[in-house]
């Protein structure tokens, strides 16, 4: 790749600003998360000096106008819903990545591909939506009230479906046509050439779509908060109403203020440090997934 | 292992995918002919232009879809400048491998990842409060461009990293200026990109909705300038269904309005991108 | 024998030479005859990331010659050419050192106008490197770069370096038409254009027949033959039998430990009729590289 430094006479005037409002910008935009991060530390300040983290687990519940915040519900609410859904979604993504590439009719196959494709870019409000006018009345037919820990996993499920099928799908591309071809020779089956082939050389991507999917699914917010009840309460079973850490945020941003803005804050910070891990961790593992080259 | 093991195991596997597949694709379905059905009933001409009465349940969405469509200017007024010269400096101003696109790439790869509401409350903080512009529109777009930066930079970084070296070194041989290079050589050849990356952030910002709440507000009225709070459709949704009673058929309506745009985006982009691709293909 | 008086040529009837003396910077001379040289090397090496590409590199080449570059892959060839204009400059971690003169001018001095000097070099790549715009932009641009906007001045440069490499009657009515729909060897020789359109002193060619079929390869070598006298030329070829056809010197590079060096540098009647060294004999005999 071509670099910059004094690789075309750099003393035309045209080039030295052109380079350097590029860098300005440059600079600008790889600040942004510094100023994201700084600005959650900032507003949550208040909180973690006068409230402190113990608090937040040792309160005896939410409470801001009695000045008493445990977060621990809606963390509870927040890590069901997320992996309530990540076990739903990452078989039937998986499943469905395989079917489009072994199982489906090439015609049909295209026609699934751009199905997930246009599920992908529903919005969340949208599922939220038609979780709530659809899922949340049949639930409740079955188990009152209807909105539920449970309406959120599946709506959730639904949401992140895509991401794992998408990943799952783009890596089961990149598996040598050889690896195939040759266990195809050694007269394997459909079935035992995915296990025992197509899975083992994709875990990595798998993995990574994954932890794409719980990145999505913990950072949702307008569909569960449609759905899910908002409920302050340690679910005991699946129609359970649950309210989670996102939206505990959307309901009451509106109206904190002083310290219990600063505790919304403080889950703000908690949530983005929770989902930057796992999509650090999925990036790497991406990275490494596609540098491998084949052997 | 018997023939008639294996003719069952392989049987079943074929069943259990099929079985995922028609899971996977069934909510599908039901919640397009649900859209479909219930908003084709409330959707007219009057409906898409006139403003709403009674919180919604009459009248139409025609200011939402104007706050709307300022926001989205807004976002891509601040994120494509921004963008763009960052894209220009990962690609061709710094070396791939070398410590500040990395540092630059990598903290846009965490920002992509960082939850709407996330932003959300980053907008609220920085824009509505610190800068002084309240809930406006002006907030919104802002916020969205922090939201949308990341997804554009990366797919118009891709698109002039596409660009053959080739291209560069010819350039170069014939004594053409760096500037000269960018504006009339590579810029152009990496226009189909830019377009995608724009559509793909436009896609972004029109489905979203947590970051908007508490940055561009909920008020419904025609904006008047950017200082005003606006609406957009995905807030409008939101409003309808959870804090209007009967709120439900014109939220119908407007989430089908919402689909189709993200759906003609979505295809176009996905055209675009492919006929990108046969573009930077040809034969040299 | 002589085979490079065998092989039949496009020579350019006197009238194309009196258009193209008007277009190219020097009157025809006799190659070779400036007792002055026209690019001095002298001890160049080039490394990449530390690791040394060619050493010691010491030649001077004469103004009007075509001088043809040979030996392996890998000997350091393509290195010394990019060189010469400083496109080492674009290579990441690539550093060259030692003297290199092209008249008075210092090529590798910090100071150097590197734009004046590529444009005063031109440069043809192995494939044809159009860009993704119409035939007339691709030779407008750099004419427009390097200050010329008048576009009747435009339009007569424009044909006659069309018509010097031969695509006039081929492109004239479409030259609007986007040049990579042009084919392999059209794309090429408008390269060529290109390059002539800034009417440089210097004309470096990466193995430019390589990736076109034989009759377009024939019709680029023969139009490189018609620069004789009037363009220095310096071309790198894999192909012995071009060398031979069309070389005024040779200089044969070998790599020896992986360090490209220069092995022998002579008219090309020298080479291959009476080599020097016995790695020259023994490649252009074909028993090795």
């Amino acid at each position: 790749m071509i670099s910059s430094l004094n690789n075309i006479s750099s003393r035309s005037k045209g080039d030295f600003l052109l380079s350097w409002s590029v860098r300005l910008l440059a600079l600008m935009a790889g600040g942004l998360l510094l100023l994201v991060v700084s600005f959650l530390i900032h507003e949550s300040w208040p909180a973690l000096r006068d409230i402190g983290l113990a608090r937040f687990f040792h309160d005896p519940d939410w409470s801001p106008i009695d000045e008493s915040y445990r977060l621990t519900a809606m963390i509870w609410g927040t890590l069901l819903a997320t992996a309530g859904a990540i076990l739903l979604s990452a078989p039937l993504g998986i499943l469905s990545a395989i079917f489009c590439h072994f199982y489906a009719p090439p015609l049909l196959s295209r026609g699934y591909r751009r199905m997930v494709e246009l599920l992908a870019g529903i919005p969340s409000v949208v599922f939220g939506f038609w979780g709530l006018v659809v899922l949340v009345p049949i639930i409740g037919r079955w188990h009152p009230p209807g909105t539920s820990l449970l309406a959120g996993i599946l709506i959730l499920t639904l949401m992140i479906i895509p991401t794992i099928m998408l990943v799952a799908h783009a890596s089961i591309a990149h598996v040598p046509i050889a690896y195939i071809h040759s266990a195809s020779a050694l007269g394997f089956s459909r079935g035992s050439l995915i296990w025992h082939v197509v899975i083992p050389t994709t875990k990595v991507g798998l993995f990574t779509g994954i932890l794409l999917g719980l990145a999505r699914a913990l950072g949702e917010t307008m569909a569960v908060l449609m759905v899910c009840g908002n409920v302050v309460q340690t679910p005991s079973h699946l129609f359970d109403p649950i309210r989670t850490l996102t939206a505990n945020i959307a309901l009451e941003m509106s109206y904190a203020l002083a310290d219990h803005r600063a505790a919304l804050f403080v889950s703000g910070l908690l949530l983005m440090g929770l989902v930057v891990l796992i999509v650090s961790l999925a990036e790497g593992l991406r990275h490494r997934n596609f540098h491998v080259p084949a052997k | 292992m018997s023939r008639q093991n294996r003719y069952l195991q392989e049987s079943g596997t074929t069943a259990i995918i099929w079985i995922a597949a028609t899971l996977v694709a069934v909510p599908f379905f039901c919640l397009m002919g649900d859209l479909l059905w219930n908003g084709l009933n409330h959707l007219s001409f009057s409906f898409v232009f006139s403003a709403p009465q009674n919180a919604g349940r009459e009248g139409g969405i025609g200011p939402i879809l104007i706050s709307t469509l300022f926001i989205l200017g807004v976002c891509m007024g601040v994120a494509l400048p921004m963008g763009l010269g960052t894209a220009l400096f990962l690609a061709e101003y710094t070396r791939h491998d070398h410590v500040p696109g990395r540092l630059i790439r990598g903290s846009l790869d965490v920002l992509a990842g960082v939850p709407s509401i996330v932003f959300g409350l980053f907008g609220n903080a920085l824009f509505c409060q610190t800068f002084g512009l309240g809930f406006s529109i002006l907030s919104g777009g802002l916020t969205l461009a922090c939201m949308v930066l990341p997804i554009l930079i990366r797919t118009v970084e891709e698109s002039f990293r596409a660009i053959s070296n080739e291209q560069r070194l010819s350039a170069a041989a014939l004594g053409l200026s760096k500037p000269t290079t960018i504006r009339t050589i590579l810029f152009p050849a990496a226009m189909p990109g830019l377009l995608v990356g724009v559509i793909l952030g436009l896609g972004r910002a029109i489905a979203e909705t947590a970051a908007l709440i508490f940055t561009s507000g909920y008020v419904d009225r025609m904006p008047e300038s950017l200082m005003d709070s606006g609406r957009s459709l995905a807030v409008h949704i939101y409003d309808l269904a959870m804090n209007v009673a009967g709120g439900n058929p014109h939220a119908y309506a407007t989430a089908l309005i919402l689909v189709s745009l993200l759906f003609i985006i979505n295809f176009s982009s996905s055209r675009m991108a492919a006929r990108w691709m046969s573009f930077n293909q040809l034969p040299a | 024998m002589d085979v490079v008086q065998s092989t039949p040529r496009i020579i350019p009837d006197p009238e194309e030479r009196s258009g193209l003396r008007a277009w190219l910077p020097y009157p025809s001379t006799e190659p070779c005859s400036d007792p002055v040289p026209h690019i001095r090397a002298k001890n160049l090496s080039i490394a990449y990331q530390g690791h040394q590409a060619l050493r010691n590199v010491t030649l001077e080449i004469h103004r009007g010659c075509i001088t043809a570059l040979v030996g392996p892959s890998g000997c350091g060839k393509t290195s010394f050419l990019t060189s010469l204009n400083r496109l080492t400059d674009l290579i990441p971690g690539c550093q060259v050192s030692g003297n290199l003169h092209m008249h008075e001018l210092d090529v590798l001095a910090p100071t150097t106008d590197v734009l004046q000097l590529r444009r005063t070099v031109g440069m043809i790549f192995q494939k044809p490197t159009v860009f993704p715009f119409s035939i007339r932009k691709n030779l407008e641009l750099p004419l427009r770069e390097h200050g010329t906007y008048d576009r009747t001045l435009l339009a007569s440069a424009m044909e006659k370096v069309l018509q010097q490499v031969g695509l006039w009657d081929e492109v004239k009515d479409r030259l609007d038409h986007p040049a990579q729909a042009l084919s392999g060897g059209q794309q090429q020789r408008l390269c060529l254009a290109r390059a002539l359109v800034l009417a440089p002193d210097v004309l470096l060619l990466d193995e430019p027949c390589s990736a076109l079929d034989p009759l377009s390869s024939g019709i680029v070598e023969d139009l490189i033959v018609t620069l004789r006298g009037y363009v220095t030329v310096i071309i790198v070829t894999h192909n012995l039998a071009q060398a031979r056809r069309i070389g005024d010197h040779i200089a044969f590079f070998w790599s020896c430990d992986g360090v490209g060096q220069l092995i022998e540098y002579d008219t090309a009647q020298a080479i291959f009729e009476t080599p020097a060294h016995e790695l020259t004999a023994a490649y252009i005999s074909g028993a090795r590289g």
